[in-house]
């Protein structure tokens, strides 16, 4: 789960992680007042959205008084912001983060990270701040300093000091940062995080580290024992329809293709989809309707596939194991029936009583649905079913 | 021959008595698992389809002599049954459950790494030799007796392939679900090093999935260490960039851990990779020829 910057950054300064004062506002004259509330002559408007690059993007403004600022969250509310990340849509802004400026001596970059290699977390740090990070790996890696975390003894001094001494740190800087550097990793484990990225983290004249941007990644995992972070899941930032079809257990991903797809099993699922394309073919989307396939999430799930207008022909791809075929046959006859699926329904059952599932769905004789063999045979099918070849 | 379990295997049931761990339990004896005990904590001195059933793992290996465990305990119980089958002694545990946070698996695999056991999954399919023992929830009958060693990450896509597999006229020695997880007990080098010890393992099939780089690092350790020939699938192709499809580590993040960048690694080990699953049966053919 993501969470918006200013959400991160109050709980990060829960942990003594030092950020600069801030409030979040949904209009301009609440971003007026927040202004007026920071103090100060100059500020930073930022939008709130779930996607990195929104600097380059002009998401991030410095204002220097107050017609600026109105002027800023005016242009930037309500406007699609579309960055290196987000695809040509881009996303709605709906919040700003209004934020008192500091003055910069260097910036760095401080990231924890999941590392799947190591099976730790690892602690990533840069004297090139500001800038994308896999940018940095690509072009300077020796500019990179890392330390894995092993969770049985948790962060050590000794973590900190190799990060600070890599960067270069003086003295009067290293003890600060090591402050820095224990109260986020505790945030990050406290908070089953998967990814906290500070970048730029920014090093002030008189010596403190600040967390100029924060963003943090959650462990949907460990969600269920903070209550805290799920109140900060803004649903406004997440896929409609994949929402929906996560509230019934199904797992879907639009994509750009006409063939509709359901399948059990998320494995299944992506090869479906890859097969798909092998045979000519492009998918509409992943979904995996899970290990039961019920009339119900069969039902739910043709629904959502039919709500994407360039779907053309549903291919099901059922191995039944435990759950027979039989029964699955049934229930996609029921849900055909009950959803009106008027595109061409291509149905390949395998496993568990595939031939009796066969036999049934042919005597249905409904004219719509064609059975297949096999995964190609399916597969092949239903793109010539998209081609208008039924 | 085989590879981790065989007919000799004693399995305890954890979360035995539960929905889930009674129907599955159910099947696996149905199959001629040998399941000699369950445990559901609270429920010691009852007998459960037939098996007692104890309180704790530890007493259930001192009084059945059990030796591997199936785990089917909610999310939040998880590591803890982990540890617990490792403490007592159990050499092999397969968890089936899905949902664990990652911060307890990342301990629980250290601590069974520590003990000397071996963790398979969590969230996986399980572990099964054909005809002698099947310690998951696969349907048996896919899986029929033979020489190809199976590895996989994902399950339904599993089963398809050992279906493929039978359909081209061989079998499976062992077949194991290592789960989708971002962190898991056992991955695809823990156990092709132990596919080249068994005799009865001709070829290996392994069946990976976009996100991290595990085929990566099978890629280099077959390369330079595997001396039986290896096909191999990668599900995800056609997935986008950044976008979770359904296991929690099947992302690609920024350029990595896309499926072309693992199929590239993989035949440059001199692995046969199949483009299309529905190729696999062939593709094992053909490495079994060479």
């Amino acid at each position: 789960m993501n969470i918006h910057e200013y959400q991160a950054k109050k709980i990060l300064s829960n942990y003594g992680v030092k950020t600069m004062k801030g409030i979040m506002a949904e209009t301009p004259a609440n971003a007026l007042k927040a202004a007026l509330t920071i103090g100060g002559h100059s500020w930073v408007v930022k939008a709130q959205v779930h996607t990195g690059g929104r600097g380059k993007a002009g998401g991030i403004k410095l204002v220097r008084n107050l017609e600026d600022l109105e002027q800023s969250v005016k242009n930037l509310l309500g406007t699609r912001l579309v960055t290196n990340q987000t695809g040509p849509d881009g996303k709605l802004i709906q919040k700003i983060y209004v934020e008192k400026t500091v003055k910069i001596k260097k910036e760095y970059y401080l990231g924890i990270v999941l590392d799947r290699a190591k099976e730790m977390p690892v602690l990533i740090a840069s004297s090139e701040g500001g800038i994308e990070i896999e940018k940095v790996a690509a072009e300077s890696p020796e500019k990179i300093i890392t330390v894995a975390v092993d969770p049985l003894i948790g962060f050590r001094a000794y973590h900190a000091r190799k990060l600070a001494f890599g960067l270069n740190l003086k003295a009067a800087e290293i003890k600060q940062f090591n402050k820095f550097a224990r109260n986020m990793y505790k945030a990050y484990y406290e908070n089953d995080c998967t990814l906290i990225e500070i970048n730029p983290l920014v090093l002030t004249p008189d010596d403190h580290f600040i967390a100029l941007d924060a963003k943090m990644v959650f462990d949907d995992n460990a969600l269920f024992r903070h209550d805290d972070i799920l109140e900060m899941r803004d649903f406004e930032e997440e896929e409609p329809t994949e929402l929906e079809a996560g509230r019934y257990g199904l797992s879907y991903v639009k994509l750009d293709g006409d063939v509709g797809c359901m399948v059990n099993g998320a494995g299944l699922a992506m090869s479906t989809m890859d097969i798909i394309k092998h045979e000519g073919g492009e998918p509409a989307n992943f979904l995996d309707v899970g290990g039961a396939a019920s009339v119900e999430t069969v039902s739910k799930g043709f629904q959502i596939i039919l709500r994407d207008q360039n779907v053309k022909a549903i291919f099901v791809n059922i191995f039944g194991g435990i759950v027979r075929c039989d029964r699955i046959a049934k229930g996609i006859l029921e849900a055909s029936e009950k959803i009106e699926v008027k595109v061409p329904l291509i149905v390949r059952l395998d496993g568990t009583n595939a031939l009796e599932a066969a036999g049934i769905i042919n005597d249905a004789e409904v004219k719509n649905i064609i059975t297949a063999e096999d995964l190609a045979d399916g597969a092949r099918k239903a793109v010539q079913a998209v081609r208008g070849d039924f | 021959m085989s590879i981790l379990v065989d007919k000799n295997s004693r399995v305890v049931v954890q979360g035995f008595t539960g929905k889930e761990g009674t129907f599955h339990s159910k099947q696996c004896l149905d199959y001629g698992t040998n399941i000699v005990a369950g445990v559901t904590p609270g429920k010691g001195g009852k007998i459960h389809l037939g098996k007692p059933v104890f309180d704790t793992v530890e007493e259930a290996v001192q009084k059945t002599g059990a030796d591997v465990s199936l785990i089917f305990v909610p999310p939040s119980f998880v590591a803890d049954a982990i540890m617990e089958a490792a403490d007592a002694g159990i050499k092999v545990i397969v968890c089936i459950t899905e949902g664990i946070p990652v911060k307890e698996a990342m301990i629980a695999k250290k601590f069974v790494q520590k003990k000397g056991s071996v963790l398979i999954g969590p969230n996986c399919p399980g572990i099964i030799t054909p005809e002698e023992a099947k310690i998951g929830i696969m349907p048996g009958f896919v899986f029929k007796k033979g020489t190809i060693g199976l590895i996989s990450k994902s399950g339904t896509l599993t089963y398809e392939m050992a279906s493929q597999i039978v359909k081209a006229g061989l079998g499976i020695s062992t077949a194991i679900g290592i789960g989708g997880d971002p962190i898991i007990g056992t991955t695809f080098i823990d156990l092709l090093k132990l596919f080249r010890e068994d005799e009865e393992t001709e070829a290996v099939v392994i069946i990976g999935e976009i996100g991290g780089d595990l085929e990566i690092q099978t890629a280099d350790y077959i390369k330079k260490e595997f001396n039986k020939p290896v096909a191999a699938f990668i599900a995800g192709q056609t997935a986008p960039k950044g976008k979770r499809m359904g296991h929690a580590g099947a992302i690609i993040a920024g350029s990595k851990g896309t499926a072309k960048e693992k199929m590239d690694a993989l035949k440059a080990a001199g692995v046969e990779v199949a483009e299309s699953p529905a190729l696999i049966g062939k593709t094992v053919r053909k490495i079994l020829i060479k």
